[in-house]
């Protein structure tokens, strides 16, 4: 019937899977999610699908224009670049080091960012002041120069690429989270927790923690946008994972000067991008819609 | 001529869960002068039906789908949104429960009050606030010429419900509406906002209407009571008719169930159950599930008709037919 | 014999606290010298206007705030020195029940943890005798027990607050303090629950204090009661002897504010002058003297003690003091 410990973790699960039931039936955007699945495939089964490898060099197949134009063929459906690498190929094996990046710096700087700001907004006093005055200052910062200079401090890395932007997006989960924590502790049950005799610990992941983990999911959808963005930049500046791995900012750096001859080599990726970017704001744009009204009811 | 007439008013929500009949044919009127007490719980239709009155139905849901409403004669629902602007906050106005919420916190009191009549009255500079330093003095406002240079957070709960009432009579309307006005204030400051309502209400014969659950409200400002459930007027009378001799079993059991301070008892008398969701009303006698006297004669497809015995006092039950 | 629970002086302020180095530059005194007690079993109300200070001493009863100065004894024992088996036999003896039913439930969780609570973090008992509780208490307020394994939105106001009410049971307290239990319930609710409450007193035997500003309520379900005013007991007495005939200006002031429950009962209401001052600033002397009819030049000055005026009736005034 219901666990008698772990209920903080275990209730929020549960409380997922009626969520996820109902999501279903209420308009879910079926391209931006399609797009994302795809994504997610490719990031996957990228290498092994790819009609080839990614890197392989062929110099003489090089600036073949993509199938739809003259000199174009569907053995390189998007074109070749300055080196004879299929276009395909490389954005499918984009996708991976891009999705890694994305996952794990949600991870940290998302999931870190919100157990700070629930220790935050739960202690309050000293702690509180501490906290949101470092999350101003990183808010405050130029996030692209903040990732520079760690990128030229520890040297470009998939790594340090994680690290810089974990440090940059924590803050912004850890005030809104606190927003949240701040009316969420002064409900009645939670006080009613404490004179149950609840430690703070207790308190925060059984009755703070589920009752905002919805504005949690939120945020982790619309900045997961954000933070594919931010690592393409870094790329493209030339601040991010270095070569040879394939990455979408990358390609899109090396093809700018190619863009009068062959402009296929910066435009598909840039459009892989901007589709991927989009879809997980229009995603977490109809979570927000749908999680918010909800909590009306509830 | 009465004051006000409703007729047969009825507004419905349209929503995808179904629709609420919030309003479900109610009929009442007031002669000038009157206080009106529009008593029930929560869901039973009064602030509907004032909201009606003013034409202030939140939409798209809710739409008034028939009745009347003359006022002096003239009926509101057959008149423009441009005609209704003139008519709220000129001859009828309303305030509400929180007067918090009543207020712009980031405009002077002094502001509000002012805009309020400059708009209806037209009054400007000296005379415009001479006249509203009398207002605040009317609802016995302690220094009137500082509080309108005060702002809303500086005034405590009381206070703030006398401004905002201030601000609802400055242009001298015909009707007010008050809903639940005292429910956020403390016993005593109640209690003095109640007797400067009534005061005001003696000198310039203002009719109102009080929506209240608390019986003591009623008994202490009102001349006519009707009692509301689920949508429809279920008993109208004089207020001693209906403290002397409830008709409706809802009515009888509601005051039974409220502790009085004069009379110490043994035990409150409960009335079983919940009042009803709105969504799916049943076309009997709304009340029959509760009802400590329902028999056969509860007729279970239609709605007990209007049954007046003496001196204007009504009721719809099966009881009494 | 020791009373269950006894305020002595109990004082809590808040520093209001200006300015970068946290400094503070003044203190709200929201309690400032109370001292009442309860007896096993009996229903004491703490009665008064907002800002009177009774939420705060009902915190600090429940350890939700730390007191300022003053004892709070409960069976003889000072709470705020409690570690430990003897926090936790506390935490077992006192329980709450506040006034909104819609926040006093984790929307999150099921209504049989919720329920449960207090009894898996206090004690080591094995799930099944838990269970068994849980459907003890649910239905002596009278829920269904199916309602474990439903979430509170699923429940009316009055539904939820006969939930609270058994969490609070199932620690089997002795002590549980009603905060104001059924203002935001419909009126034909409340009588539920009001005589709810009694039934489980006559039936359990724990007493309540009980926090309330309807004195209609107050009276139906109260053996004694406390006024307070800015921090203050003003009056202190049996329920009936205090409503029989009240001695300080405020609570008869309180007493004549009451709404009548009948037209042909309408009073002449005395009518306070002012508002309540600020508990930043309260007046010197007695806090009630600016407002007083009866106010004589000893009452800006002095403090009045609370004497006792009749047999277990107290008052703080000078017009009856020595």
């Amino acid at each position: 019937m219901f666990a008698v410990r772990g209920l903080g973790f275990l209730n929020f699960l549960l409380q997922l899977k009626r969520y996820l039931l109902k999501l279903k039936s209420r308009k879910f955007p079926i391209i931006p999610g399609s797009i994302i699945s795809l994504f997610i495939f490719m990031a996957v089964f990228g290498e092994i699908l790819s009609p080839y490898p990614a890197t392989k060099v062929s110099l003489p197949e090089k600036f073949l224009p993509p199938f739809f134009l003259t000199k174009g063929s569907m053995d390189h459906p998007l074109g070749t670049d300055m080196l004879g690498r299929d276009i395909l190929s490389q954005i499918m094996a984009g996708a991976r080091p891009s999705l890694i990046v994305a996952v794990a710096v949600l991870a940290f700087g998302g999931l870190g960012g919100t157990a700070l700001g629930i220790m935050s907004g739960y202690y309050g006093g000293k702690l509180d002041v501490i906290l949101m005055r470092a999350a101003d200052s990183t808010i405050a910062f130029p996030i692209i120069l903040a990732a520079m200079l760690l990128a030229i401090i520890l040297g470009p890395s998939i790594q340090n690429v994680i690290i810089a932007i974990s440090l940059i997006i924590w803050a912004r989960f850890a005030r809104v989270i606190r927003g949240e924590v701040m009316s969420v502790k002064e409900r009645d049950f939670v006080a009613l927790a404490r004179v149950a005799g609840a430690s703070g610990t207790q308190i925060m992941f059984r009755h703070i923690f589920p009752n905002v983990a919805h504005t949690m999911v939120v945020m982790l959808t619309l900045q997961a946008g954000y933070t594919i963005i931010v690592e393409a930049t870094l790329s493209f500046l030339g601040a991010g994972i270095p070569p040879p791995t394939p990455v979408w900012g990358g390609l899109i750096s090396r093809g700018r000067e190619y863009i009068r001859i062959a402009w296929w080599i910066p435009f598909f990726p840039g459009m892989a991008l901007a589709l991927i970017v989009l879809s997980f704001n229009m995603l977490g744009d109809w979570l927000r819609e749908i999680i918010d009204p909800k909590l009306r009811q509830v | 001529m009465n004051f006000l007439e409703v007729n047969d008013l009825k507004t419905y929500f349209f929503t995808r869960w179904g629709t609420v009949k919030a309003v479900d044919g109610v009929s009442f009127s007031l002669k000038e002068g009157e206080t009106l007490g529009l008593v029930g719980e929560s869901g039973c239709g009064k602030s509907v039906t004032c909201l009606s009155i003013l034409r202030l139905v939140p939409q798209p849901a809710g739409r008034i789908v028939g009745g009347q409403i003359l006022v002096q004669g003239e009926d509101l629902l057959k008149k423009s949104e441009e005609e209704m602007r003139k008519i709220r906050g000129a001859k009828i106005c309303m305030i509400l429960q929180d007067p918090t919420t009543s207020l712009n916190p980031v405009l002077t009191i002094g502001n509000q009050l002012m805009e309020s009549i400059k708009i209806h009255l037209g009054l400007k500079g000296q005379k415009l606030r001479e006249r509203a330093v009398k207002m605040l003095e009317m609802l016995r406002v302690p220094s009137p010429e500082v509080c309108l240079e005060n702002w809303p957070h500086q005034l405590s709960g009381g206070m703030r419900q006398r401004v905002v009432s201030a601000i609802a009579l400055s242009c001298q309307p015909l009707l007010l509406i008050a809903d639940e006005p005292t429910t956020s204030l403390d016993a005593t400051i109640q209690i003095q906002f109640l007797r400067h309502l009534r005061e005001l209400q003696w000198q310039t014969g203002l009719t109102l209407i009080f929506i209240t659950h608390d019986f003591g409200i009623v008994a202490r400002m009102c001349d006519k009571v009707a009692v509301m459930y689920a949508g429809k007027i279920v008993e109208m009378a004089d207020v001693r008719d209906i403290f002397n001799r409830p008709l409706h079993p809802y009515t009888e059991a509601l005051m039974k169930a409220v502790p009085k301070l004069e009379e110490k008892v043994e035990r409150l008398v409960n009335i079983e159950g919940e009042p009803p969701r709105p969504y799916a009303l049943p076309q009997g006698c709304t009340f029959t599930p509760r009802c400590a006297s329902k028999k056969e004669r509860c007729q279970p497809d239609q709605y007990p008709p209007v049954i007046e015995t003496k001196n204007g006092h009504w009721v719809r039950c099966w009881k009494y037919v | 014999m020791a009373s269950l629970l006894e305020i002595n002086g109990l004082k809590k302020y808040y520093p209001i606290i200006k300015g970068i180095l946290f400094k503070t530059a003044g203190w709200v005194k929201a309690v400032d010298g109370v001292s009442f007690s309860i007896e096993e079993g009996e229903t004491f109300a703490l009665v008064g206007e907002s800002g009177c200070g009774k939420t705060t001493t009902a915190k600090a009863i429940l350890l939700l705030e730390k007191s300022t100065a003053g004892s709070i004894l409960f069976c003889g024992q000072e709470i705020s020195t409690l570690k430990g088996e003897e926090l936790r036999k506390y935490r077992f003896s006192v329980q709450v029940v506040f006034q909104d039913p819609f926040s006093s439930l984790n929307p999150r969780m099921r209504v049989g943890l919720i329920v449960a609570e207090p009894l898996m973090v206090n004690s080591d008992l094995p799930k099944r005798l838990i269970e068994e509780r849980v459907e003890e208490v649910l239905a002596q307020v009278g829920i269904d027990h199916h309602a474990v394994g439903l979430y509170p939105h699923e429940f009316s106001g009055g539904q939820r607050q006969r939930i609270a009410l058994a969490r609070s049971l199932i620690v089997r307290p002795r002590l549980i303090i009603l905060d104001e239990p059924v203002s935001a319930l419909d009126v034909s609710i409340r009588a539920q629950i009001m005589n709810l409450l009694k039934d489980l007193q006559l039936k359990l035997g724990f007493a309540y204090l009980l926090i309330a500003h309807n004195l209609a309520t107050v009276r139906y379900i109260s053996h004694r009661l406390g006024v307070m005013y800015l921090g203050k007991i003003v009056e202190l007495g049996p329920m009936e002897q205090v409503y029989a005939k009240q001695f300080h200006q405020y609570t008869k002031a309180l007493f004549s504010a009451a709404l009548p429950s009948h037209p042909d009962l309408i009073k002449d209401e005395i009518v306070l002058k002012g508002e309540v001052p600020s508990a930043l600033a309260p007046p010197s002397g007695c806090r009630f003297h600016p407002r007083c009819f009866s106010a004589m030049d000893i009452c800006s000055e002095v403090e009045p003690e609370l004497g006792e005026v009749a047999p277990g009736h107290h008052v703080a005034c000078h017009l009856y003091g020595d």
